[in-house]
């Protein structure tokens, strides 16, 4: 058993490294990044994070992603629920064609979408909201939501839904007093999905965006471009986008690895 | 047995909507971009399947398409069986295991352009971590941005590092759904470890490999943010995966009409394999 962890320690060292090297050029001073190899930062700076805490053009970047990918998440699970539920309870025309086409939007390559996705957004006026990325991340987020709704729902005996039915229970207040804490864990795990695949995605959130809602991400490679090699600033920001995965991955801990498994075991 | 139920289409009509109005009308503009010859201003030509014709003999869209191959088989021949091995030696239970779980997860969740900048900023060959262990202390000549091996090893690695957490819990999953009599009665059989991993843990893992296979499949063949970020598809256009060549035929050399060609070329590949390891999965969810 001892020589067997050697193994996912050795992993996660490895997973650890680049991290630190982010975290750690983040506290340096440019002089020192460029002036040479070091290990650890020589002289402590909080100054990069000060100049992201400062400038609003960087703080807003947080703020807009944080908007639209909650806006994205809400959107997502609201239409998923019901979907889902028909899904995993009832035999319907064209159903198992209609959950293959839903899952083919998760396989479209977001490069083929960018462009279209632009024209799309200007035409029906939403370009540069929050609201156009929120929409255009549905395009993965809802089959992935349904997907995995779906797996934790089957997972419920049918004989749950009957029971209420016969006990005289509507089915809004069935779904809702009944049904939902029933599969609390799918729900969060899908919640965390949704939160995690509009967060890291970058390309249709940059497409979609100019001034107003324009995310973090844009804005760190707009800095690595026009500011010169401001590497501690970018390392710094770098760092800060990993903090709300980290938090929203905490609530999650314990269904984790079911939910990856799409609530499939 | 689930209940025929035609009302249920009800339930499903507003995700239809929403998905409809983000698939089908940008869909719809790529078809049409696809068969016409535009020079700006919003005027456009008729072109029919000419730039399928001329995408179909193009050496730079087999060479992009070639590199795009060699990248996801990798990636899928590295990241699954080092997966399966890192889940089986994990412990089962304990308090280390959501530690594990969530550090593994980490990677997961770091948008996609910092990856590529973190991994930018750890290979720089006088400054990053990597880059000057390779070149300093091991004295290997290492720098991505001149030797295409480099740069191919590097891009691999960064996957690696960034996905294959996924299939680590996936099969992790799967591992600690095996009830603990299965091992009993494989240890009164005297089974050899092989033998519990080929007959007790392999059949119970199939099923969420196949999703982990699905899912790599399906990212590794879209990527575009990380390696952009990281080698720009270079150096020359050794790095150059599909999606990269896309985005500077449409964006860069505003070639609309090749450009969407490419688009649904690209997509009916992602769409065929994909509905094969689909078609795979869900006839094991017959059974």
């Amino acid at each position: 058993m001892k020589k067997r962890s050697i193994i996912p320690i050795v992993y996660i060292a490895f997973l650890m490294l680049p991290i630190y090297w982010l975290v750690a050029m983040s506290f340096k001073t440019t002089n020192e990044i460029l002036s040479g190899f070091s290990l650890f930062p020589q002289s402590f700076t909080l100054e990069n994070y000060a100049t992201i805490f400062t400038d609003p053009t960087w703080y807003w970047g947080y703020i807009n992603s944080i908007i639209y990918v909650s806006l994205n998440t809400v959107i997502s699970l609201a239409v998923a629920l019901p979907a889902a539920y028909a899904f995993s309870r009832y035999r319907f025309l064209g159903d198992k064609t209609l959950f293959f086409w839903l899952l083919t939007n998760r396989m479209a390559p977001a490069a083929v979408f960018a462009l279209p996705f632009f024209q799309l957004y200007s035409a029906v006026g939403l370009f540069d909201t929050h609201l156009a990325v929120a929409l255009a991340h549905c395009l993965f987020n809802i089959p992935l939501a349904v997907w995995i709704l779906e797996g934790f729902m089957s997972g419920v005996p049918k004989e749950l839904d009957e029971t209420a039915y016969v006990d005289g229970y509507s089915f809004p207040r069935f779904f809702g007093t009944i049904f939902l804490p029933s599969i609390k864990a799918g729900v969060g795990v899908a919640a965390f999905f949704c939160f995690m695949f509009s967060w890291v995605e970058l390309l249709l959130a940059k497409t979609l965006t100019a001034v107003e809602a324009k995310p973090i991400a844009a804005t760190m490679t707009k800095t690595a471009s026009s500011a010169g090699y401001e590497l501690g600033l970018l390392a710094a920001a770098g760092t800060l986008t990993i903090i709300p995965g980290a938090i929203v991955i905490y609530f999650v801990r314990n269904y984790i690895a079911k939910g990856f498994a799409l609530g499939r075991v | 047995m689930k209940t025929q139920n035609q009302k249920a289409w009800y339930f499903v009509l507003p995700v239809l909507l929403l998905v409809a109005f983000n698939a089908l009308i940008p869909m719809m503009t790529v078809v049409n971009y696809s068969v016409q010859e535009t020079f700006g201003n919003n005027v456009f030509f008729w072109e029919g399947l000419r730039w399928f014709e001329e995408l179909l003999n193009s050496d730079r869209f087999h060479a992009a398409l070639g590199r795009q191959f060699m990248f996801t088989g990798l990636i899928l021949m590295i990241e699954v069986p080092l997966g399966i091995i890192i889940a089986l030696s994990m412990p089962r239970k304990g308090p280390w295991v959501p530690v594990c779980l969530v550090l593994m997860a980490l990677p997961m969740l770091i948008p996609w352009n910092v990856v590529g900048a973190m991994w930018n900023i750890f290979t720089l060959p006088d400054i990053g971590l990597l880059g000057y262990l390779m070149n300093t202390t091991l004295g290997i000549d290492y720098d991505m941005t001149q030797s295409p091996f480099a740069a191919w090893a590097t891009i691999i690695t960064m996957d690696v590092w960034h996905w294959t957490s996924l299939v680590v819990l996936l099969s992790y999953a799967g591992l600690v759904s095996i009830p603990d009599a299965y091992y009993q009665a494989a240890k009164i059989d005297g089974a050899s470890p092989f033998k519990v991993f080929r007959y007790i843990q392999l059949p119970k893992m199939k099923q969420v490999l196949t999703i982990a296979i699905l899912l790599r499949f399906m990212d590794s063949f879209n990527i575009y943010t990380e390696v952009f970020v990281l080698t720009g598809g270079g150096p020359g256009n050794s790095t150059t995966l599909l999606s990269i060549d896309l985005v500077k035929i449409a964006l860069g050399q505003f070639d609309l009409g090749p450009a969407a060609a490419m688009s649904l070329i690209y997509f009916a590949i992602t769409l065929l394999v994909s509905w094969l390891f689909y078609t795979l999965m869900t006839k094991d969810d017959a059974k």
